[in-house]
């Protein structure tokens, strides 16, 4: 179950198609699964950049983090994962908008392809801005072409496109008075805070995929919970996308580091046993 | 055998032994050892075989009660074991878990002057159902032909196996889809290891997927298929919905988001499911709070609070609003929580959650309650005394005062009447108000038990073989309809 079909890495963010047939039949943009690489493993959500019923495959882009997506990253092709579940969250909401502007940074980049190909075919005027730190950094570009009207780049050494971040790219294009209807973003916290605050101003209808930690992804637990709008809502159910501007992106913030002691301690105590693994094989 | 009713009738009840307490507080082993074959027959000695047999009145699926304990008392544990499954497929789980003090024991003769002196039927129970699972290879139990249809369960816990299990015997082909990577439901990511060992539900599972049920995991209904997808994309001819209640509730007081503050599902759900009392080695980490409060009185309380004290916490504290009499929690697990060294702060409801500038939880404001007039169920109301309230230190919360209904499948199967709470109204024998889908357990009751459950689970077994049947014949309509 779950095997690994293809693996291929873009720096730190690992390219996973993932054989799962059920997932691939009900899966829909801006919807994710939860993933466990070994029985021992933390369930993780990732989010599901791209799908095909003929060949029943997921694709997910995983940036290599802490513990969990390290061990993503040392899976082989052939390998199993031990266990998908998904889709989960409810879907982003598609519909013929006008204009459309989709912000993607880090495994966003990956991740706003699903929601750009279903904008593009409701006849929207798709704008897909990524960002990276530089430029050998972007992956999964030719698709994203495929189905954006325009894709623009920015990098921190401006070894790409606009020297700057995705809310630099927006801010650029309404002085130039561009008219944006709808606004999706996705990547680390701090980007989507950003960009919403980009977008706040003139008052852009905007969408961020937040990435709350995770447990079940049913509803059940509340591990997820999040403030918008002064009311808690579970990311994994009412979400994962809510409206930007109401964030509660402090709470959001911390809560996210509510394990940063226990991450270090089980990163920690994985590389030691991996160094003894090589060492008993002779590999060091 | 031969002792007359009054020498039965003067040996004192024989409790089980258990770990001590200042040492079981540290580990995730199970509490009491269970008995040993001579401690069984001598406790099965003092029931009086009653005529009127007011423990199988007093149990919700009516187990035979006098007539097993008979079989203990002859040392036919195997073949007393056998005779509870005729009406209970979970024996060894529900002699741990049942509350038998407000089931079977609170009616049983012995009981009538002193209640703690009652048969001890949950211990046997457990015992005959230990007996046989380690002593016999696993009995396939009987099927019927295959009959060629298909029956979709949704939820692998108590209710969804019991209907899996008398489906698969009628000659059902039984599919179990779960959302969680394992099967059992609350008995897995809710009831702790050190109560019900993990090994004995795995070794029921294995069974029913030994006599040829499927269960798909890691598959939510509701996102990876509809109800309506089940019947039209995947053919079953009838869908049991057993997904308990699964929805936590916060209290509605300032600090409920602050790091450090838990549903009882999610903190149970690492420890237990995800087993990071195992952390590092299993890799979902847990927090190990100094002092943990635990607000609330029922089972799932009694479980986090020892949960915490297991997992290191210096001193936890259980906040109820009611009085220790008006707990819902097993009496077994409010002795033993006591017994580890946990602490009761009744009559007492926080109103204030405090953090420091990281957004962690330092401690906690509550108000005092006192007992007022007794409410239709004739439980005396917790009433707040003004201007009372106690401060303590804390830096772990969690939040135990019961779930709602989970909307996962309701709201994607809208045709299905449920009730203002979000439950899932059904008739007796659990059909919904949707042709061909019933549901059971908590997810029409709310928070119930695991017996309650199974007892749904064999009604909606029953209302899905004669519904099905006689469906084909064309001139049948339930009287519901
Ligand atoms: C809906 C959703 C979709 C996501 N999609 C992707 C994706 O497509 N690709 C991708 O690389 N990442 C994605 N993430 C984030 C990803 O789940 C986390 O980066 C991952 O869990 C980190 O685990 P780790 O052990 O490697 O790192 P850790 O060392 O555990 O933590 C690194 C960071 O990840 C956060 N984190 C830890 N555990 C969880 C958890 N269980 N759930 C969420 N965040 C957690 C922590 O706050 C911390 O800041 C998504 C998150 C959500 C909620
Ligand atoms: C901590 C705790 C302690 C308890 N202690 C006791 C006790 O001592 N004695 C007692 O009698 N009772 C106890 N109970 C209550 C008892 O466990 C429940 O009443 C009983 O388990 C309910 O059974 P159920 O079949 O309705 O569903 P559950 O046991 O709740 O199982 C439901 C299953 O459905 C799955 N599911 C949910 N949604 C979906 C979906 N959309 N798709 C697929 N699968 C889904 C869940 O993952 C779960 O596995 C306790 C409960 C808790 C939480
Ligand atoms: S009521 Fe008690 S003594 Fe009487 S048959 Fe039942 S268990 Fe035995
Ligand atoms: S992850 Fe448990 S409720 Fe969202």
């Amino acid at each position: 179950m779950y095997e690994l079909v293809e693996k291929s890495e873009i720096f730190n963010v690992h390219k996973m198609v993932i054989k799962a047939p059920g997932i691939a039949d009900s899966m829909k943009p801006g919807q994710f699964c939860i993933i466990m690489a070994t029985e021992f493993s933390e369930r993780i959500p990732m989010t599901v950049s791209d799908w095909s019923t003929d060949t029943g495959t997921i694709t997910i882009y995983a940036l290599e983090l802490g513990i969990s997506t390290l061990e993503l990253a040392r899976m082989k092709v052939g390998g199993s994962l031990y266990a998908v579940t998904g889709p989960l969250g409810t879907p982003s909401e598609i519909r013929h908008y006008g204009t459309v502007v989709l912000g993607g940074g880090c495994y966003g980049i990956g991740g706003i392809y699903p929601i750009a190909k279903a904008c593009k075919e409701a006849g929207n005027e798709v704008i897909s801005i990524v960002e990276a730190r530089y430029s050998p950094m972007f992956y999964h570009e030719k698709e994203l072409q495929q189905v954006s009207n325009q894709v623009f780049y920015a990098t921190s050494d401006g070894s790409r496109g606009k020297k700057g971040k995705v809310e630099d790219v927006i801010a650029e294009m309404l002085e130039r008075g561009a008219r944006v209807d709808q606004a999706f973003f996705m990547g680390c916290t701090q980007m989507l805070e950003r960009c919403s605050e980009a977008t706040r101003p003139i008052g852009i209808p905007t969408k961020v995929a937040l990435n709350s930690i995770m447990l079940d992804g049913t509803g059940m637990c509340g591990a997820c919970r999040v403030t918008v709008g002064g009311e808690t809502k579970f990311a994994c159910v009412d979400g994962p996308e809510f409206d930007g501007h109401k964030v509660d992106w402090r709470e959001l913030q911390q809560r996210k580091s509510a394990y940063t002691e226990q991450e270090a301690v089980v990163y920690q105590s994985l590389s030691h046993e991996c160094l003894a693994e090589k060492k008993l094989r002779g590999e060091l | 055998m031969g002792l007359t009713a009054k020498e039965r009738m003067a040996i004192e009840r024989h409790s089980m032994a258990e770990q001590p307490a200042g040492f079981r507080n540290r580990n995730f082993e199970e509490v009491p050892y269970g008995y040993t074959p001579d401690e069984a027959v001598a406790e099965a000695q003092r029931c009086l075989s009653c005529k009127n047999r007011p423990c199988v009145s007093g149990c919700p699926v009516e187990v035979p009660i006098p007539e097993f304990i008979a079989l203990v008392t002859e040392k036919r544990f195997t073949e007393a074991a056998r005779l509870i499954k005729t009406k209970n497929v979970l024996p060894a789980v529900c002699g741990r878990v049942c509350p038998q003090e407000t089931q079977c024991e609170a009616v049983c003769i012995q009981g009538k002057k002193d209640k703690t002196q009652a048969v001890a039927i949950g211990n046997l129970e457990r015992f005959a159902a230990d007996f046989e699972r380690e002593n016999n290879p696993m009995e396939a139990p009987e099927v019927q032909d295959k009959n060629g249809l298909k029956v979709a369960i949704i939820g692998s816990g108590p209710s969804g196996l019991t209907v899996a299990g008398d489906l698969i015997r009628f000659g059902y082909e039984v599919t179990i889809y779960e959302a969680f990577h394992r099967g059992g439901g609350v008995l897995v990511y809710g009831i702790p290891e050190f109560r019900l060992p993990k090994k004995v539900v795995e070794t029921e599972i294995k069974a029913l997927e030994d006599t040829g049920v499927t269960i798909h995991y890691n598959s939510v209904i509701g996102r990876l298929y509809t109800v309506d997808d089940l019947f039209k994309r995947l053919g079953f001819s009838a869908v049991f919905i057993g997904v308990g209640a699964g929805l936590p509730i916060f209290l509605d007081i300032p600090g409920m988001n602050l790091n450090g503050v838990f549903s009882a599902n999610e903190y149970l759900t690492r420890s237990n499911l995800m087993k990071s009392y195992l952390f590092p080695q299993y890799k979902t980490p847990v927090i190990v709070g100094k002092g943990v409060a635990v607000i609330g009185g029922g089972n799932v309380a009694m479980d986090s609070a020892r949960t915490a004290i297991r997992l290191g916490a210096e001193k936890v504290t259980i906040v109820y609003r009611r009085a220790r009499e008006q707990m819902p929690a097993r009496a077994a697990e409010v002795h033993h929580a006591e017994e580890e060294g946990i602490e009761f702060r009744l009559l007492s409801s926080p109103v204030e959650i405090f953090r420091n500038d990281q957004g962690w939880v330092t401690g906690m404001k509550c108000q005092r309650y006192e007992l007022g007039e007794p409410d239709e169920s004739g439980r005396r109301r917790p009433v707040p005394i003004e201007n009372s309230f106690f401060e303590f230190d804390c830096d772990l919360v969690v939040v135990s005062i019961g779930g709602k209904a989970n909307p996962l499948i309701t709201r994607t199967t809208p045709d299905m009447e449920v009730n203002k709470w979000g439950y899932i109204v059904t008739d007796p024998w659990g059909r919904t108000s949707k042709r061909s889908v019933y549901a059971g357990g908590d997810i029409v009751t709310g928070a119930a038990t695991v017996i309650s459950s199974m007892g749904a689970g064999r009604r909606a077994a029953k209302a899905i073989h004669e519904d099905l049947t006689k469906e084909n014949d064309e001139t049948f309509t339930p009287d519901w309809w």
